[in-house]
């Protein structure tokens, strides 16, 4: 299994929405590498021919009447959000510029 | 009149439904005992006095109603900062919530307002349950009411403080790898993770949706159980709860018995790493089952030591997208929404601002484990040992009623030892975590104090799943037969705050 570089910290950071400081992939580089190094101990037992679990339950889709209930109000749903406008939310630019 | 915040729930229960007390009585008597002692033990984030004595008086104006009661109307119960409150502000212990006010109320907290209980408010954990001792709190931690300079477990260790500091008789936690039953051993409490999907998942901000599973704190196994009642049962909200009838906890926690109950001692949990006071209480606690009639065999569990690998690889996994709605765009904190950046640009701004290390420790890890080309290697993998784990339970359940291993391999450690060390921090949780993988019931209850520091040891019961009751049965005859040999509960050993 391959170490985690300071470098790798930064692209995991940026797939996870996570503005990094410097010293924090130093600091996360070391960490996440021995964390990794422990946990890749799994595919030590981990046979071809044993099923991977994803769940303790056997998930089934559970379907319910498709009835008009009562639900929150747009102000309720709302109350939480940093920035709303005409009952919306209020989001930064999605878009860049070019 | 006795200290009312001395009594068990049940006592209280009683006392409030023979008139000897009344339930706003109660609610002051605790709300005064967290305004004396909670600056040093920091149980709480939030105490909601105005809801709980509105409650209390809603109960007794019931009660001279007439009116009929369920078994917990005016007990005081405090609830894991994770579960949504309506109008009652929620931050899971973190900064991205901080000031969120929830506009529905979690399942669990439904029911416990339906049955009449009293919420004082909300307790500390590490941010999102994601570590082992309260440490992780963006609040600041909270301290270990044995003692103050160690930690109280966690991630529940504001809800297991908050009994042992006698704020409230019963708390509500959440159990991913070991959050209710880890705290509980090492305050000297009881803690019971449920069967996954015996207790419902709605309202629960989620961390790890496969292995999240709410339960009761309580000090007395019978507490737990009547607690257990209350928050168990199918709910037509959350699509992983169980559609059965729940167990009858309450009888088998009146009914204390292990005759003739079949326990297995797993052998994977003892060794190095393990503190020597720590086996030698649970050696005496499993000595004390064979005494009380149960027939007790060595069990092997191989797949268990890698139970701590496949957790901290599906766990992270399970977070990098549950907190991927962590957003700033349609609740919680945002930050650097100046005009000049991309909603990409203010979400990482805002999740590097909101987040502590511990969570962006997991996110990361999650993120790696799931990515491409690491898939098979690390997620796939964790995956088929959560299948040799269940096969090892299911293999031993085939010779035995209930499992039983220290609940913790150590007594609570000092505030700050681990802080910068998560693998020995992930230790704490090493005996905990392969119910959570399987889904089975497990609950911690006290066996004694290590000779070696003073501190409380707790012995780990396991149960198939939806066999909830055994657990409550084997710990009501253990509780009982301890407290005979003790003289008394074993929280009266506690130091005084």
């Amino acid at each position: 299994m391959p170490g985690i570089s300071r470098e790798e910290v930064a692209h995991l950071a940026r797939l996870a929405r996570l503005e990094l400081k410097d010293e924090e992939l130093d600091h996360f580089a070391g960490q996440l590498d021995d964390i990794i190094g422990a946990v890749a101990t799994v595919s030590d037992v981990a046979d071809e021919d044993v099923p991977p679990t994803s769940h303790p339950l056997p998930l089934t889709n559970v379907m319910r009447p498709d009835d008009v209930r009562p639900s929150l109000t747009p102000e309720q749903a709302l109350s939480g959000a940093p920035a709303q406008e005409q009952q919306r939310f209020k989001v930064p630019q999605i878009l860049g510029e070019d | 009149m006795a200290d009312l915040t001395r009594l068990t729930a049940a006592e209280t229960a009683e006392l409030i439904a023979s008139g000897g007390v009344t339930a706003v009585e109660v609610t002051e008597a605790h709300l005064a005992r967290i305004d004396a002692v909670d600056e040093k033990v920091h149980a709480f984030l939030y105490v909601d006095r105005e809801g709980a004595l509105a409650k209390a008086r809603e109960v007794d104006e019931k009660r001279a109603r007439g009116e009929r009661l369920g078994p917990l109307a005016g007990v005081p119960v405090a609830v894991k900062d994770l579960f949504t409150t309506e109008g009652v502000t929620t931050t899971v212990g973190s900064k991205i919530l901080e000031g969120w006010v929830p506009q529905y109320d979690a399942t669990v907290v439904r029911k416990l307002k339906e049955a009449d209980l009293v919420i004082l408010g909300k307790t500390n954990m590490d941010e999102f349950a994601m570590g082992s001792s309260t440490e992780n709190s963006a609040y600041g931690p909270t301290g270990n009411p044995w003692d103050l300079t160690r930690v109280p477990g966690g991630s529940g260790g504001g809800s297991s403080a908050a009994i042992t500091a006698y704020e409230a008789p019963l708390a509500i936690g959440t159990d991913t790898g070991g959050s209710i039953r880890q705290p509980a051993a090492v305050t000297g409490t009881v803690g019971v993770k449920p069967t996954y999907g015996g207790v419902s998942r709605y309202g629960m901000v989620a961390f790890s949706s496969s292995l999240d599973q709410g339960g009761p704190c309580a000090r007395t196994v019978l507490d737990a159980a009547l607690l257990h009642s209350v928050i168990a049962g199918h709910d037509e909200m959350d699509s992983t709860s169980i559609d059965q009838p729940v167990p009858d906890v309450v009888a088998a926690a009146r009914n204390g018995d292990v005759k003739g109950l079949r326990v297995g001692v797993v052998k994977e949990f003892r060794g190095e790493g393990y503190q020597a006071g720590v086996l030698q209480r649970v050696d005496e606690t499993v000595e004390l089952l064979r005494e009380l009639g149960a027939e007790v065999v060595e069990v092997s569990c191989p797949s268990f030591t890698k139970a701590l690998a496949a957790y901290y690889l599906i766990a992270p996994s399970e977070c990098s997208s549950n907190l991927a709605r962590f957003d700033a765009m349609r609740y919680g904190l945002r930050v650097g929404d100046d005009g000049t950046r991309s909603a990409e640009e203010v979400t990482a701004l805002t999740r590097e601002a909101g987040f502590g290390d511990e969570v962006k420790r997991r996110v990361m890890l999650g993120t790696y484990a799931l990515s491409s080309g690491y898939y098979d290697a690390y997620y796939g993998s964790a995956q088929k040992v959560r299948t040799l784990i269940t096969r090892d339970f299911e293999r031993a359940f085939g010779e035995v009623d209930v499992l039983v291993s220290p609940t913790t391999p150590t007594t609570a450690f000092p505030i700050g030892e681990r802080a910068d060390d998560p693998m020995a921090m992930y230790l704490a949780d090493l005996c905990t975590i392969p119910s959570n993988l399987a889904g089975n019931a497990a609950m911690s209850v006290p066996c004694g104090l290590a000779p070696e520091d003073g501190l409380p040891v707790g012995l780990q019961i396991i149960a198939p799943a939806m066999a909830d009751d055994r657990l409550y049965r084997v710990g009501a005859a253990l509780e009982a037969a301890h407290q005979a040999r003790w003289g008394h509960p074993l929280l009266e050993e506690a130091p005084s705050l």
